[in-house]
């Protein structure tokens, strides 16, 4: 079982990409260890969006459906893992088997929906927006979960990590965080070389099409979005347990949905590696730009963002595909990663 | 309650919703003209809120009069804007346009918060307190001129697009692009012309909204979300589906705020949505595509 | 010979405009059979009804003895119906290979498997050495071949072809005109096609339905209805009689 996993990964993988994995997993195993703790937790965000960014992927990269809502998983994910916590004691990893159905569920609506109906393209884009909108304000009317006041995790000093109830420093998340990103990574490509995944790579490209060579394009769409969804709620999950505290107005803010998709459009949208050098690149620019703004004096707020956006302008009228196809190219290592 | 508090804010939510409707009226000949989806409309809109607001503490200059001029820059910002930088984007798949508007929408409102700072401002005019008694009905006066005025430039608008030239060649690219390319349009610059329309649109509705509510640099998302609502309710592409929309949204959110909490009126904009979305995609007036 | 596909009196109108008027007939299973008739003659409406993309209004089209008008066109495609696109539209960004498997997937649970399906088609068809190239590279002609193939890959009982050779130089129709019959020679695969080139009927089909204003005028072997009067005149107009 674990030896074929194996084989079908490596498979039509060249060596030279083999090793520069390795290279890079090996730094971001090492990384906690040399870094500082602010560094650490800039580390913890860029995963975090990496993380995001390919559950995101799924739809739109893969299948074709460009999703602008995926907060609305996420904060599903960290509510019920949070309410969960706070009124029963149970732990986030239990909580995840519930907040994947969850936020499954809550794709499946949306899909069944819009998919039923004919609401794609733009339209379908809106309606995801709209789903996540009508949460944040629900939840901020929600009593069940402290409303706008926010619910809150326990704090308190732990002498050692507690893995199992997600308690503990800075260097346990990063690597859950780390791991997390890795496994995604493998569903991702395990997805696209299936059966389903071509499937999906087909309705992207031309839906008719797709429909005239026998595929049930609805059920195939509505794999996508309830796999997305699922993968995302373990971000949220993840959310809640670093961050302890959630308010409807953060958790389902659309500038959360949209940092979800600015990764993979950066590194390059149905790309298996996109969305994590695209994490990673704009992480490093928000950052680099905060240290650079704050030596030069100007630590006027909004300044930053501003280079930010400038910043994103350049990049997509200079890479119009992302930065991953053509760095691949670049590096000889386009063949067989997909 | 009595009737007559329902019928007050009914009217003051109709004529809010006509303010919608004038920005959303934007939205709709940008998508309608264009195909693109403009992201950074309701940062668009806070521009012309603080050119307003900085008109009006400066020089004391009324945003109702001042709403022809605020236009006028924002349809050449929106000129601009078009020719010099999306054009190129109209080809693209719709992500990368999305991310294009979205890093305009950021660069737009962080330059409005190094500029202004992120405290409210507000327009405090002489008739900010007046109201007109008709009947049974009390109508608050600034609405009362913003929600006529927002007639008005909707109107204008409309006969510009039906029985001026420019207009009908524009009306021409929307329904055929390859077509309009065949007969020697020159479509660049019509486009360029449409997005300065739709910018002109918010930049009047936004001159309007400093009487009806305080600006922030970062009230664009929701604004963008609402013109959104409000044009896919109405329909798509129909001018008067705009304003349709945004009386029905301006309606909805009042009579919510009323009702329920004033905090949760955008949910049942949303549910609006959501129910045109499935039962009416084409939207409350408009046709549906072959 | 049974038949295949029958259509009893199947009618489409849209907006009070009569497409298709009560058309009947049967394609034998393992017969070639061609519909033909002028521009505007209801021939893509008879076919989009077949392949699921339209539901008649009035009739019944049954495939190996059941009926399929109304059902969607993946469903069709899964009970054996295959279609080409009368402007090919092959899946640009997937390369020829993927194209292929995506096919050849819909009966194979494994993709090793259908790669081999894709290849030994894509060989057939000339399209092997192409494999690796993105469908959006390849020339018009080749974008055709893709098409059928993909088509072929989905295991079809009947293969229906939208004016497949439209477009394409004779040497290029001779060649598909080629690989199509070799096709049904060997495997007895059914094909139905819509075509405007008479070169490529009269070299396959065995039987012709004409179309005209909807309504089918003539029925036969190609050389007999060609020479029918009624066909030369919704060809050619009435001075030509």
């Amino acid at each position: 079982m674990t030896a074929s996993v194996i084989a079908r990964l490596s498979e039509d993988v060249p060596h030279r990409t083999i090793i520069l994995l390795g290279i890079v997993l090996a730094a971001l195993l090492i990384a906690p260890w040399v870094v500082n703790d602010y560094l650490l937790t800039v580390l913890i965000v860029a995963l975090y969006s990496a993380y995001t960014g390919q559950a995101w992927n799924i739809m739109m990269g893969f299948a074709g459906q460009l999703s602008l809502g995926n907060a609305l998983y996420a904060g599903v994910g960290a509510y019920v893992a949070a309410f969960l916590f706070t009124k029963f004691g149970i732990g986030p990893w239990i909580g995840f088997l519930a907040c994947a159905p969850a936020a499954a569920a809550c794709g499946a609506i949306i899909g069944f929906l819009a998919f039923r109906f004919g609401v794609a393209g733009v339209y379908f884009a809106i309606l995801t927006i709209a789903f996540a909108e009508f949460a944040r304000i629900g939840f901020d009317h929600l009593a069940i979960v402290n409303a706008s006041a926010g619910l809150f995790l326990p704090v308190q000093q732990y002498a050692h990590n507690d893995l199992w109830r997600l308690r503990g420093n800075p260097m346990m998340f990063y690597y859950v965080i780390l791991v997390a990103t890795v496994l995604a990574f493998i569903l991702c490509r395990l997805l696209l070389r299936s059966r389903i995944g071509y499937f999906w790579l087909a309705i992207r490209e031309d839906e008719q099409a797709a429909r005239a060579a026998g595929i049930d394009t609805f059920r195939y769409k509505m794999y996508a979005v309830m796999i997305s969804a699922a993968v995302t709620s373990f971000a949220g999950v993840f959310y809640a347990f670093f961050y302890n505290n959630l308010f409807p107005e953060q958790v389902f803010n659309i500038g959360r949905s949209i940092e979800m998709v600015l990764g993979p459009v950066i590194g390059g949208v149905g790309t298996l590696f996109g969305p994590i050098l695209g994490a990673f690149v704009l992480n490093g620019l928000a950052e680099t730009l905060n240290s650079a703004m704050s030596a030069a004096g100007l630590d006027l707020p909004g300044a930053k963002e501003v280079f930010y956006g400038l910043c994103l302008l350049l990049v997509i009228l200079a890479l119009p595909e992302g930065v991953w196809p053509p760095l691949a190219r670049r590096l000889g290592i386009d063949k067989g990663m997909r | 309650m009595s009737f007559d508090v329902y019928l007050n804010v009914a009217v003051a939510g109709i004529l809010t919703g006509l303010v919608y409707g004038l920005m959303a009226l934007g939205l709709s000949v940008i998508f309608g003209v264009i195909r693109i989806v403009n992201f950074a409309h309701g940062e668009m809109m806070s521009i012309a809120m603080y050119i307003a607001v900085v008109l009006f503490t400066a020089f004391h200059l009324d945003p109702l009069i001042m709403l022809v001029p605020v236009a006028a820059v924002m349809f050449v910002f929106g000129y601009v804007l078009q020719a010099g930088l999306i054009n190129p984007f109209i080809t693209r798949p719709e992500h990368t346009q999305f991310l294009l508007l979205v890093a305009l929408a950021i660069i737009i409102a962080n330059t409005l918060l190094i500029l202004f700072g992120p405290d409210a401002r507000t327009v405090q005019t002489a008739y900010a307190y007046d109201s007109f008694q008709l009947g049974p009905v009390l109508i608050d006066a600034s609405k009362a001129y913003a929600g006529i005025a927002a007639i008005a430039f909707a109107v204008a608008l409309f006969a510009f697009l039906r029985f001026s030239l420019l207009g009908k060649a524009i009306r021409a690219c929307a329904d055929n692009y390859t077509g309009a390319l065949v007969v020697g349009l020159n479509v660049n610059r019509l486009y360029a012309l449409s997005f300065a329309l739709g910018a002109a649109c918010v930049g009047a509705a936004g001159s309007m909204m400093t009487l009806i509510v305080d600006v922030t640099p970062s009230i664009g998302p929701v604004y963008t979300l609402l013109a959104f609502v409000i044009v896919i309710t109405g329909g798509l592409g129909s001018m008067a589906g705009a304003l349709v929309g945004g009386i029905l949204i301006g309606l909805t959110e009042a009579m919510a705020g009323l009702l329920f909490t004033p905090s949760a009126k955008s949910m049942f904009a949303f549910a609006i949505l959501v129910l045109v979305l499935l039962f009416r995609p084409q939207g409350i007036l408009g046709r549906r595509a072959s | 010979m049974t038949a295949l596909l029958s259509l009893e009196r199947v009618s489409k109108r849209f907006r009070g405009l009569v497409a298709v008027d009560g058309v009947s007939f049967a394609v034998p299973e393992g017969a070639i059979f061609a519909v033909i008739g002028p521009n505007g003659a209801g021939k893509t409406t008879l076919f989009n009804m077949i392949a699921g993309a339209m539901a008649p209004d009035a009739g019944t089209i049954a495939f190996a003895g059941e009926p399929i008008a109304g059902l969607t066109p993946d469903a069709v495609c899964r009970r054996g119906i295959a279609r080409t696109f009368q402007l090919v539209r092959p899946f640009p960004a997937l390369s020829v290979e993927d194209n292929v498997i995506v096919g050849a997937l819909l009966h194979r649970r494994d993709v090793g498997a259908a790669r081999e399906r894709a290849r030994e088609l894509l060989r057939r068809f000339d399209l092997f050495d192409r494999r690796h190239r993105p469908a959006s590279a390849l020339t018009l002609p080749d974008r055709k071949r893709l098409e059928v193939v993909r088509a072929l890959a989905t295991e079809p009982k009947l293969l229906l072809l939208d004016e497949v050779v439209a477009g394409l130089r004779p040497t290029e129709v001779d060649r598909m005109v080629a690989v199509l019959r070799a096709l049904n020679r060997e495997t007895g695969l059914t094909i139905l096609l819509i075509e405007h080139v008479m070169r490529a009927v009269m070299a396959l089909a065995a039987r012709v339905l004409v179309l005209d204003h909807g309504t089918a005028i003539a029925e036969g072997t190609p050389e007999a209805v060609v020479r029918d009067p009624a066909v030369v005149q919704s060809y050619l107009g009435a001075e030509a009689v």
